[in-house]
């Protein structure tokens, strides 16, 4: 089985990498006083190749795209094209400094000022701040700014943010961050939101309303028109949540559906990767209304077509980030929306929900589809049945299908469905690549509860005592004393 | 049709299973009002071939740091990157995988996350550290919400020496909590300690000491410690970790909290993002800490395994109630560091530290005796120090990029009475070739 020591314990005296500088210069202590120093420096000391197999061993032990199929709902892994890299790497982009005065970056900018425009009209809005570095920054980001506006009109008791039971958890925490307080608007019996409810919550205190469209059922909301007029009437703003953004791209747009501000998230639909968490970004997309608001600076392009910061903006929310956003992640975004033009973009929509509706009625042979209808770029499965009649829940399919070289699904998410298993498929799977994912669900479905139970029986651990973790807390390696 | 790989056939095949007729019944659940009836907007596809050719072209438009030198810093360092650093990044079992919620088939990523939280305690000289903040501005502003949230007191003093964006990003984060930033003036590029304990009273929170600050100067960090805890605050560090190489670590001071920008470890500059925040605490609060954090535990069978711990303070659990709404982290950032500070380890650290302190003296004395340039501060810095020039700095980095270089960051963008003020950096990257050339361009505006 495997087993790869720590970094720490691969550690020997006077070992080193080749890419050590030696000093050539004054002693140290020439420029800084004695007592500013410290003593010693605990740090691992370990040869280039060690260093090098070390964590070659580790990447080994770690599942990605790369490797299979990868159908964790809401987050679309889809592939991530390797020019990406190429072209963040490239000096032009990877070796210049944020403080380089703007003539001597107008291709950084002109990147910039380019893809500002580009979700501008993928989001259906009019301005855009690409300054965010992830979702929940974007969200962090919208909401400052539906506050700003209401505070601008000397609106300030607007404090309620209305958030549906089936959105992502980054959305209350979000709303709490800034101060709101959350008003849970329960999803009817066709997983959706409906008008009425809303009109039930709506009210003075209302500063808005926070949608996922399609939701995190992987279900359209079709009333989102209808709800926007009716938070709009009672004074409130409605926040998009572009986490599911795949589903409708170049297909139908949230500034249409009566969203003032949205955010995107450019490492998942726009695949600039995931990297294990991060970076991401999370650019903000708004209507005109809230542009004023936006945090400074944007790209602006002049008369002469030469690109600048745009920094005057009194009432801006203030700063999100040291400098401008995860721009190499920016520059992979683009490069993905040049690559696919118009067409590709609509196509990824097309794909996407062709692929997820093909596996639901696959796996729909086996368990229960929570919202049996046609779906957007997701749905959500139920073990709840296996869990009656076997006692196999969600987490152990989603264990055994480790066991067939796939990822797991999201599990018990969103919360509203129990034993959740949450699947996207995403566009650039191919159809035997789906087939053989179904094949798997349905064999799951029929094997040894048992085994499936004991699940996994190939990984490089068994099931991992998380409990423990958390009782017995070690977050750091020491030295045996 | 890039990256779909379908055919014709297998999306009729596929349809016909679904038992849909086209493409466009997919889009059924949607109103056909909210149909968008037109392609978007937007250039047409290119090929990869193409996409290379235009992205190269843009990308030539901008005045890398390779064409000459860099001698900006101001909270971007541009340290050597290692070879290997780029290359385990680039493999996909890292690059292209998500958050490890799955431990059993992501025992590789959790490892690295434990020992980045490792080599952040070292550094930092505290216990307890996560798997990584957006940048060392927002780990601030949440270390600043942290203490707030420890404390029950609302008010963060920040003094100007800290980078002036940090600090504009905690006036941003905390508006959420009715707590506030108040900003503390420097007195020669430095905090004394008595303009602190004026400000100084019942109702602050943590007081922020940076190291080295803004100015590249050190700041007396025990005696500022010393002075906010005898006030009943918490003291956080703004640190650069790679002066930490060298100086006392912000757990020695003592800091309750410490944040860091991680760039400066192996990470290009890259206009300035990705980026990555380092942040510790003291033990005792790492229920209040935000972000992932992952913890070494045991399989079933008793082997060591790592795994995601302590998520009920995180949003997918805790919604409304969480430490923080942080979800996507900046986690391949984070193993760049890793790996970069793997490779340097103790006597690399060191020595890239020694040589960039050594560069910026050489330099400092060379741009100091020329005619017209005068140093604005004086006292012991690290690889910054500001200067008065004899002509305004964006005139002076004009100039300097017709060369090649890139010139200082201009100190009066944000110090209007520091006129014609520029901070220079220098790293190990810089060679004593390019300060001569620097010192001679500099010359012709005496």
């Amino acid at each position: 089985m495997f087993s790869e020591p720590t970094i720490f314990e691969r550690s020997r005296p006077g070992r080193h990498s080749n890419a050590v500088p030696v000093p050539d210069g004054a002693d140290i202590t020439a420029f800084l006083p004695a007592e500013s120093l410290r003593a010693e420096l605990p740090l691992p000391e370990v040869s280039e190749i060690d260093t090098v197999r070390h964590f070659t061993r580790l990447s080994q032990t770690n599942f990605g795209i790369d490797l299979g199929f990868y159908p964790l709902g809401s987050c679309t892994m889809k592939y991530n094209p390797r020019v990406h890299e190429r072209v963040a790497a490239m000096p032009g982009f990877a070796d210049i400094h944020p403080y380089q005065a703007p003539a001597t970056c107008q291709g950084a900018l002109r990147v910039m000022y380019e893809l500002q425009g580009y979700l501008a009209e993928i989001g259906g809005m009019d301005a855009v701040t690409l300054q965010p570095v992830a979702g929940a920054q974007g969200e962090m980001t919208g909401l400052l700014l539906i506050r700003a506006y209401h505070r601008s009109r000397g609106d300030d008791g607007r404090t309620e943010m209305l958030v549906p039971d089936s959105a992502h958890g980054t959305n209350p925490a979000t709303a709490s961050l800034v101060g709101m307080s959350i008003v849970k608007v329960p999803s009817n019996a066709r997983g959706r939101v409906d008008v009425e409810a809303v009109k039930a919550k709506v009210g003075p205190r209302t500063a808005g309303m926070m949608m996922t469209n399609p939701n995190t059922l992987g279900l359209f909301e079709d009333q989102i028109a209808e709800i926007a007029e009716v938070v709009h009437a009672a004074g409130g703003l409605m926040y998009g949540d572009g986490a599911n953004l795949n589903a409708i791209i170049g297909v139908a747009r949230p500034g249409d559906m009566g969203f003032d501000v949205m955010h995107f998230n450019l490492h998942k639909t726009f695949t600039t990767p995931h990297g294990g968490g991060g970076p991401g970004a999370g650019p903000v997309a708004v209507k005109a209304i809230l542009e004023p608001f936006l945090p400074s600076p944007t790209v602006a392009r002049a008369a002469d077509g030469t690109y600048g910061w745009a920094g005057d903006r009194p009432q801006t929310i203030g700063r999100l980030h040291s400098f401008n956003g995860n721009f190499g992640i920016l520059v992979r975004a683009y490069t993905y929306i040049r690559t696919l033009g118009p067409e590709g973009l609509r196509g990824v929509a097309e794909n996407a929900v062709l692929n997820a509706n093909y596996v639901r009625v696959g796996v729909a042979e086996k368990f229960q589809i929570a919202y049996p209808e046609a779906c957007m770029h997701e749905f959500v499965a139920s073990a709840q049945e296996q869990k009656k009649t076997t006692g196999v829940r969600a987490l152990d399919v989603g264990k055994r299908l480790m066991d067939y070289g796939y990822h797991p699904p999201t599990v018990y998410f969103p919360l509203i469905v129990p034993e959740a298993m949450m699947i996207e498929p995403t566009e650039t799977e191919t159809r035997e690549t789906l087939d053989e994912f179904v094949a798997a669900m349905q064999s799951i479905a029929d094997e040894d509860p048992e085994l499936v139970k004991s699940a996994p029986h190939t990984m490089p651990v068994k099931r991992v005592d998380e409990v423990g973790a958390a009782k017995n807390l070690n977050i750091r390696w020491e030295p045996s004393k | 049709m890039a990256y779909v790989p379908h055919t014709t056939e297998d999306q009729e095949a596929m349809l016909q299973r679904i038992g849909l007729n086209s493409l466009e019944d997919l889009f059924a659940p949607i109103p056909e009002n909210l149909r968008l009836p037109k392609l978007l907007d937007v250039p047409a596809a290119m090929s990869e071939a193409e996409v290379v050719r235009h992205l190269a072209a843009i990308g030539r438009e901008n005045a890398d740091a390779g064409r000459g030198a860099c001698f900006c810093g101001a909270g971007i360092y541009r340290h050597f990157t290692p070879s290997v650093v780029p290359a385990i990044l680039q493999r996909g079992e890292f690059l292209t995988a998500y958050t490890p919620y799955q431990p059993e088939r992501s025992q590789g990523f959790l490892q690295t996350i434990y020992e980045f939280q490792t080599l952040t305690c070292q550094l930092l000289g505290l216990d307890a550290a996560n798997a990584s903040m957006y940048d060392g501005a927002t780990a601030l502003a949440e270390a600043a919400v942290m203490a707030a949230s420890i404390t029950g007191r609302r008010r963060i003093l920040i003094p100007e020496t800290v980078h002036p964006a940090w600090t504009e990003v905690c006036r941003t984060y905390v508006q959420g909590h009715g707590a506030s930033v108040d900003v503390v003036p420097h007195a020669s590029g430095r905090i004394a300690v008595e303009t602190l304990q004026s400000r100084l009273a019942p109702d602050v929170a943590a007081v922020v000491i940076p190291q080295p600050n803004f100015f590249g100067l050190l700041e007396d960090a025990k005696a500022l410690a010393a002075a906010a805890k005898a006030a009943g605050a918490l003291v956080l560090a703004a640190a650069n970790p790679m002066a930490l190489a060298l100086l006392a670590p912000p757990g020695e001071w003592p800091a309750d909290i410490a944040v860091a920008e991680g760039q400066a470890l192996g990470l290009p500059m890259s206009f300035g993002g990705p980026l990555v925040g380092m942040f510790a605490c003291r033990r005792e609060f790492v229920r209040q800490m935000p972000g992932r954090i992952v913890g070494a535990t045991t399989d079933q069978d008793g082997r060591r395994a790592y795994t995601l711990t302590l998520q009920t303070r995180e949003q997918h659990i805790r919604r409304e109630k969480a430490s923080s709404n942080i979800c996507s982290n900046e986690a391949l950032a984070a193993l760049g560091v890793t790996v970069y500070l793997s490779l340097l380890g103790k006597t690399g650290l060191r020595n890239v530290a020694t040589a960039s302190v050594q560069r910026a003296h050489e330099a400092f004395d060379a741009i100091t005796a020329l005619p017209g340039y005068a140093p604005v501060f004086s006292g012991p810095f690290f690889h910054e120090f500001a200067v008065r020039c004899p002509a305004p700095v964006a005139e002076i980095n004009a100039r300097l990029a017709g060369e090649g270089i890139i010139g200082p960051y201009s100190l009066s963008t944000v110090f209007p009475d520091l006129e014609n003020a520029a901070l220079f950096c220098c790293t190990e990257t810089v060679s004593r070739d390019d300060i001569r050339r620097l010192a001679d361009l500099l010359r012709t505006f005496a």
